[in-house]
């Protein structure tokens, strides 16, 4: 692999770009395919090039046989981006153990000394009111969002734009009579209950956390386990 | 990006790429094949250097150390190698899957 190859194929993680390396078992040959322009030694045909297509769009990478030879397709998924709304205690541990898991993480809250980059050091701060900076963020089918303030008035226009978007995870922590009276609030906004199903609250899986780093812990978990539900019991059985 | 865990997946390309900037000699090891149950799967990574220095994983840690060595000549000659290691395989007694599994690891230098 030319090292020009492997720098491209960084921008373009870094640009939150998909991109699939394709390389010639047998001779060595390879190529990038990265904003739909391909450079490299290596020729694709149409059959070849539906199959890389087909793994960018799985998100995963594969061997596939291309004309009697071995080839092997790497992609590059960018991280799953992660915005939490509030600077508590718990987000500050759900900062580092989502980072670790790879989650890309940016912190949202108005107050200035919650959110502080000596509480917070490596995160993304934000400090507009949570749904403009949820809009800034640009919620896609790779974005999470928790909501922890516990406050309404910021963790509430946080969770009104996360259902209005494509996020796979919003968590929004919090008691059942706290969620129940949510519920009620927001659907006197105008939401239905089946956008209000799509939180999850109280946040996290059920595994019996009590401190904040265990809170963290079941929060990672439930965004882990429903990312990948057709990944659920392989090795198990 | 994670300082908690050097060398988790992500940063195995950033590392490599860094390695080859600081004037090392770079090989890189890609999970090509599994069959069975094997501990990583398939596209896991592992960058090793000219002097057997490596991050990430392509294993539990079962066949890494063989991976280095055949680095080693990867980055000698230029040339690049698809290693195969499984139970049925003669080196599973020295080097092999605890799980039982099967895997092809590529390995080619960074030019």
């Amino acid at each position: 692999m030319k090292a020009g190859t492997l720098l491209a194929a960084l921008d373009a993680r870094e640009a939150k770009r998909q991109c699939a390396f394709v390389t010639d078992l047998e001779s060595g040959a390879g190529m990038l395919l990265a904003n739909g322009k391909a450079e490299g030694a290596l020729e694709i045909g149409d059959a070849l090039k539906a199959e890389v297509d087909a793994a960018l769009a799985k998100g995963q990478s594969r061997l596939v046989e291309d004309q009697g030879r071995r080839v092997f397709i790497k992609v590059l998924v960018p991280a799953h981006r992660l915005a939490i709304v509030g600077a508590g205690h718990v987000s500050q541990y759900l900062t580092t153990i989502a980072g670790v898991a790879g989650f890309d993480v940016t912190v949202i809250d108005p107050r200035t000394l919650y959110a502080s980059p000596e509480r917070f050091p490596g995160a993304t701060i934000n400090h507009d009111w949570p749904d403009d900076a949820l809009i800034a963020f640009g919620l896609d089918r790779n974005s999470a969002v928790v909501t922890l303030s516990h406050d309404p008035k910021l963790d509430e226009p946080a969770l009104a734009t996360a259902l209005k978007s494509d996020a796979f995870y919003v968590g929004a922590l919090g008691s059942r009579k706290t969620q129940e009276q949510r519920r009620e609030r927001m659907k006197a906004e105008g939401f239905t209950d089946a956008d209000l199903d799509r939180i999850h609250g109280p946040v996290g899986l059920d595994i019996g956390a009590l401190s904040p780093a265990e809170i963290a812990v079941s929060i990672v978990a439930e965004m882990i386990d429903v990312l990948r539900p057709e990944k659920k019991g392989y090795g198990k059985s | 990006m994670n300082d908690i865990v050097p060398g988790i997946d992500d940063d195995v390309l950033s590392t490599a790429a860094k390695w080859k900037g600081e004037g090392r000699e770079v090989a890189l090891a890609t999970v090509v094949t599994t069959w069975g149950s094997s501990p990583r799967p398939v596209g896991s990574q592992l960058a090793v250097d000219g002097d057997g220095n490596f991050l990430g994983s392509v294993s539990a840690g079962c066949v890494e150390s063989a991976v280095v060595e055949a680095a080693a000549e990867v980055i000698a000659d230029g040339k690049p190698k698809l290693l195969e290691f499984g139970i049925g395989d003669d080196q599973a007694w020295e080097v092999g899957l605890s799980c039982g599994g099967n895997i092809e690891i590529y390995v080619e230098k960074v030019e």
